[in-house]
């Protein structure tokens, strides 16, 4: 197994181009390392992208957050700046794992391991985040929800690396939030993970909404019918359990160690009401 | 457990005295600083020269014929030192022998630790490796090619007691049957149990509750991973060091496992990263002695945590069935339980410490408690933290509300109305002493826990637990150095580091020098006289008598040397405040010699100073705990929150009692986390689904709040501090008390074990299901 | 297999070594160093046992590959003592018997440590949630709780 650090965006993807047996893309390593420790894949090729410059800045542009694929959870946490514009993202960044998980894991790589369970993913969803990506065929933007298509399965073709993330402006009166359900408090994978993203006129109705679901299908899920049990209402009671409905019927779980089909749907739609709940909070104030 | 108890056994009364020492909390603990630097030595962090990695290759079916091991191209991979598999250690014939507090059979133990004709579980060893490299060592398991016929398997305990079961052992014929059976059976024995007549007992009940429980296999989950570093030399002498809670009990089986004499065996036991019975069995230690041999070179073996949870005991998985009557004003009349436990591989669960602890807190006139020791494709299971006891407290403790709650009686007041006390006549056998049950009712009825205000979806729930301290063999030296300060060599593993700072304790009160002045170190197997292991809470309980003993005698021999220089008869010296003095005027008037100076005339008056101990220690001062605890219920997740908690347990007397506390609050945690989300989790061929900390979820800081502990002290009559075991009880009642404060939040009783939020939220539906049709109903 | 050199500071030595990709930051402490203060719980990151600051940062050792330490500045357990004078953290979890078998206790201390590093007066919730990723099945964690906040208060001069 070989192990490379490159210092450019060209020089990653020529190593992976050129690599002919397995290559893995390594950022915070918090997913591949456990993987290479139990014996679940055998590369010959590592390519660390934590020295590429693009791949760990984090700017605002005009009121639009761009940040690099390999920003570690703890750099986003210490963006005040950030965590003021995009809270529901940081809902979902600050559960990733423990502290010292979140010393290490990014956004990117929660991304590329495409478990439907991963907490950063349904938040950058609802945010409608796209991911900036480059590979042998150039680059090209990716909106978040088109990128995992099934557990450990991408639509990013063979060399192609994450770059960066593009969060777009956000307009006034706007609020996020993501919540999950776990067994434990702390360290543990999400049941079931909602991330709502709404916007409010002036009168407080809700006139964009975005509604996402981790954990209850094979990659984490857009819901536009819950979206639209909010779109021009006041968020209130019947929305509510709208809301609730049109997350539940979305769900296509699975049973597994860490949930059932019945209880996974229900919790769904739990769970959108209270993050709605929490957007709605947000976005008023 | 598993012996009659000797007459020959050692009892010390308890001697009511002033103490010094003993019940102060020490600022200077022995084992401590190490601890907080990193300096404190476990088994993996030992290095020889040399040494080689060792690492084992397991089955990957839960059940499955071993066709043909071939180890040729692994043997043949350069940096490959050695292979090892069936064939490289003798079979076994039945012997059976304690093992902590479980007994284990050699027949057994030698398949466990290397699978012979089958494989029985997935994780069962069928090979081990020693090469250069831990890269090298995996290299070498992908080329051993094993040959298997995968058989069905059977994981729960009901399952397996089925008619049409597969069965594990074709040779196993259900014991404890009379006559003896015609066709094998997974049921590998029956236990019974009984006092008075159950039929009467049930005629005078006004009310009867009967109940099914099941509870899955939770593990110990020490952090520290099993860990042996073995060094089999060409003269023929094996030197083993490992993280073990006994390291005689170990060179005894590695002994008779290997053939070996046991004095070409040595053990020498490391600092313990956690045990809780887990670590009361070979696993590594056998093959790692073997491997090196082969090599010629030492062989270091750290399991990883996936292998921990595989292939080391869990507890069993459990049916329980409990039926209890009393009387409307609340008391008790039959009490009749089943108790299904499984073993899994191999027979020999906790089912026998289970009958003896399922009703032992109150006072019964009559009771039937009927066990089954089941065969299972699981690990074969081990002791953990009062092994048996939590399932059963599980049932009693939950039945036990439901008839207070039928009398309109208040829990513990319930409790109190049974409680078992001095003379109480238990079902198995012996009649209670003195013990401090109905304190611990007393002092939680009047704890500021229960005064506490609980809101909506919010619930209080109570349970109390019983455990006994087991005694056994226990040696121990005491040197004193010719500068007049001690050292205390023990032998029974100090699992937590709590005890050997107990132990000095006991031996400065009893030499009357500072605790500062008593430095107590463990002893290897060539160090002292045999110990049994540090389980069934006897670690400071047993270890202590030994200390006493043994420090006794070197007072003795002070005494001797003080009478010498004074030329007087010995028996006119005592020992009194650190001091030999004259026994009375008449003696003489000689000035009162402490240890130092007695230390320095020691070589003339006939050598050094030292006492020592090989005692069998007497079991007994059994240990009982009530616990309260507040629940919060998410009633749309099914989350349990706990709010609150409190434990009080009798621990006869606490030699250091911040010590203890911790042991308690460690204890009531890891009940908690068994209560609500511990499981092994198997798929359907037989797999386990959760080896490891993220999905087999023991509870994280955040989880818990702070637990209140009270400490009752009731002295045990034959210890002279009249210390009990404490490490036990604290893990039983949690289960049960959350059980029953989940009822008093929302209403439902959960009777499948681990009460997580998904059986809650289906439990809450139900509910209300059943209290619309009743609406419904009551509206027409 | 060809080995990477790796210069790095731990503890304020500097070690040159050559390791290769397989072995974890975690190995290197253990195993090419001789610095087993450190422990292995898990190897998974799931535990804590084997916390360590890297550059600061409070990482899993055993999710750090050993050639990412290359320039970097680690600190584990064998560092927080001053000579003879123990941290703080170190006493406090003596004084209130913030340990028992003691494995997991290098893993929180350092996390302990760092929590106070960012947060010099952390309420009982933030340091629960900040030492979720260390487990320790002794001590049901009270006490190290206790400890920390007491360690707190007496860093800060309170």
């Amino acid at each position: 197994m070989r192990y490379e650090v490159p210092e450019t965006l060209d020089a990653a993807v020529g190593l992976l181009a050129s690599e002919s047996g397995v290559a893995k893309v390594f950022a915070g390593g918090t997913d591949v390392m456990v993987q290479l420790h139990l014996d679940l894949i055998e590369p010959d090729l590592i390519v660390d992208v934590k020295n590429i410059p693009e791949m760990r800045e984090v700017v605002e542009e005009d009121g639009r957050w761009r940040f690099g694929a390999a920003v570690t959870g703890k750099e986003l946490m210490d963006n005040s700046a950030f965590n003021a514009a995009w809270p529901g993202v940081m809902d979902g960044v600050r559960l990733i794992g423990s502290v010292q998980v979140r010393g290490r894991a990014t956004v990117g790589g929660n991304l590329c391991n495409a478990s439907p369970a991963a907490d950063s993913v349904p938040p950058m969803i609802a945010a409608d985040a796209i991911a900036s990506v480059i590979g042998p065929n150039g680059r090209r933007d990716i909106p978040l929800a088109d990128i995992v298509t099934g557990p450990g399965q991408t639509s990013l073709v063979e060399g192609e690396i994450v770059v960066s993330f593009k969060l777009p402006k956000r307009p006034a009166n706007s609020g996020d939030a993501y919540l999950r359900f776990t067994p434990r408090t702390e360290m543990d994978i999400a049941v079931v993970g909602c991330g709502v993203n709404i916007t409010l006129d002036d009168a407080g109705s809700c006139i964009a909404a975005r509604v996402s679901l981790g954990a209850v299908a094979a990659r984490p899920l857009l819901v536009e019918g819950a979206a639209d049990a909010l779109i021009g209402t006041k968020v209130n009671d019947d929305a509510m359990e709208a809301l609730a409905g049109a997350a539940s019927a979305a769900c296509e779980p699975i049973d597994d160690k860490r949930g059932t089909i019945e209880y996974r749907t229900e919790v769904a739609g739990v769970l959108a009401q209270r993050a709605a709940a929490i957007a709605l909070e947000r976005a008023k104030s | 457990m598993g012996r009659a108890p000797s007459p020959f056994a050692t009892k010390i009364p308890y001697e009511e005295k002033d103490l010094k020492i003993i019940g102060s909390n020490p600022t200077a603990r022995g084992d401590a600083v190490d601890k907080v630097t990193g300096r404190a030595r476990y088994a993996s962090d030992i290095s020889l020269p040399g040494q080689l990695v060792g690492r084992v290759l397991r089955s990957p079916h839960a059940r499955a014929d071993i066709l043909s091991i071939d180890t040729s191209d692994a043997e043949a991979l350069p940096g490959v030192k050695a292979v090892v598999c069936r064939d490289d250690f003798p079979d076994m014939e039945v012997e059976h022998a304690a093992s902590g507090e479980l007994m284990v059979n050699f027949r057994d133990v030698t398949r466990n630790m290397m699978a012979r004709e089958n494989v029985l579980y997935d994780g069962h060893p069928v090979a081990a490796v020693a090469a250069t490299s831990d890269a090298v060592a995996k290299q070498a398991m992908k080329l051993i090619k094993v040959n298997y016929k995968v058989l069905p398997h059977v994981i729960d305990v009901r399952d397996a007691m089925k008619p049409d079961a597969p069965i594990l052992h074709e040779d196993q014929f259900t014991k404890g049957v009379d006559p003896k059976p015609d066709k094998p059976s997974n049921v590998a024995a029956r236990m019974e149990s009984k006092l008075g007549d159950i039929e009467k007992g049930f005629e005078d009940a006004e009310i009867i509750i009967e109940r099914e429980f099941n509870t899955k296999p939770v593990h110990q989950g020490y952090i520290e991973p099993q860990a042996s570093i073995a060094n089999y030399t060409e003269g023929g002498i094996a030197e083993v060091w490992t993280g073990t809670q006994g390291h005689f009990v170990f060179r005894a089986q590695i002994a008779k496992l290997l053939k070996m004499d046991l004095s070409k065996v040595k053990v020498i036991p490391t600092e313990l990263g956690g045990g809780f019975g887990g670590k009361n069995n070979v696993y590594l230690e056998p093959l790692a002695v073997v491997l090196s041999k082969k090599s010629n070179r030492p062989v270091k073996m750290v399991m990883d945590r996936d292998e921990v949870f595989r292939a080391t005991g869990p507890t069993s998985g459990t049916n329980v069935k409990v039926k209890m009557g009393c009387t409307k004003d609340g008391s008790i009349t039959a009490a009749q339980a089943e108790l299904n436990y499984q073993s899994g591989a191999y027979a020999g669960s906790s089912l026998p410490l289970a009958t003896i602890t399922v009703f032992t807190r109150y006072d019964l006139e009559n009771v039937s408690v009927v066990g089954h020791d089941v065969t299972t494709n699981r690990p074969k299971v081990a002791a953990y933290r009062a092994p048996g006891a939590p399932m059963v407290a599980f049932g009693v403790e939950t039945v036990v509300d439901e008839m207070a709650e039928a009398c309109g009686l208040d829990p513990i007041e319930f409790r109190l109305k049974n409680a078992a006390k001095e003379g109480t006549q238990t079902h198995f056998g012996p009649q209670l002493g003195p013990i401090g049950y109905i304190q611990t009712l007393e002092r939680a009825k009047a704890h500021p826990h229960m005064q506490e205000k609980l809101g909506p979806n919010q619930g209080r729930g109570v349970a109390s637990g019983f455990w006994f301290t087991l005694g056994a063999e226990t040696s121990a030296t005491v040197n004193i150095g010719e500068d007049g300060t001690a050292t205390l060599i023990f032998g029974t593993v100090d699992v937590t580091g709590g005890s050997r700072s107990a132990f000095a304790m006991i031996v400065a009160e009893e030499l009357g020098i500072p605790f500062e002045k008593v430095r107590t170190m463990s002893g290897d197997t060539s160090a002292l006289g045999f110990n049994f292991m540090t389980a069934g809470s006897r670690g400071t309980a047993a270890g202590s008598m030994a200390a006493v003993t043994a420090s006794r005698k070197a007072i003795a021999r002070m005494c001797e040397i003080a009478a010498r220089k004074w030329e007087v008869e010995p028996d006119q010296v005592v020992w009194e405040d650190g001091r030999a003095r004259p026994a009375g005027a008449n003696v003489g008037d000689f000035e009162p010699m402490t240890v130092a100076e007695l230390a320095k005339e020691a070589s003339w008056f006939g050598g050094t100073i030292a006492g020592h101990a090989e005692i069998n220690v007497a079991q007994g001062g059994p240990g009982f705990g009530t616990h309260v605890v507040d629940v919060d219920v998410d009633r749309r997740t099914g989350a349990v929150k706990i709010l609150r908690y409190t434990l009080i347990q009798d621990a006869g007397k606490a030699v250091y009692p911040e010590f203890i506390e911790g042991q308690f609050q460690g204890g009531a945690v890891q009940g908690i986390g068994t209560a609500l989300n511990e499981e092994y989790i198997y798929n359907d061929k037989g797999v386990l689904e959760n080896p490891g900390f993220l999905d087999y979820r023991v509870p994280v800081a955040s989880d818990v709040p702070f637990i209140n502990t009270e400490i009752v002290e009731v002295p045990n009559p034959d210890h002279p501090y009249g210390i009990r075991g404490v490490g036990e009880v604290p893990i039983i009642p949690p289960l049960p008390a959350i059980a029953n404060a989940i009822h008093d939040a929302v209403g439902i009783r959960l009777r499948d074990h681990p009460m997580s939020p998904p059986k809650v939220l289906k439990a809450l539906k139900e509910q209300m299901i059943v209290e619309a049709a009743a609406q419904g109903t009551a509206a027409e | 297999m060809a080995k990477k050199y790796v210069n790095t500071t731990i503890n304020g030595d500097q070690h040159e070594l050559l390791c290769d990709a397989t072995q974890t930051l975690l190995d290197i402490l253990r195993d090419e160093l001789d610095m087993t203060g450190t422990k292995e719980g898990c190897g998974t990151g799931d535990c804590g046992a084997c916390s360590v600051t890297m550059d600061g940062v409070l990482v899993c050792s055993c999710l750090v590959m050993g050639v990412e330490a290359n320039g970097k500045s680690i600190e584990t357990i064998e560092g927080m003592a001053d000579g003879d004078d123990l941290h703080p953290l170190q006493q406090k979890f003596i004084d209130h018997i913030a340990l028992q078998c003691g494995i997991c206790t290098p893993g929180l201390l350092i996390a302990s440590k760092a929590l106070l590093s960012e947060n010099p007066d952390p309420t009982e919730e933030e340091i629960r949630y900040w030492l979720a990723g260390n487990l320790c099945r002794c001590t049901g964690y009270h006490k190290v709780i206790e400890a920390v906040q007491d360690a707190a208060r007496e860093m800060r001069g309170a």
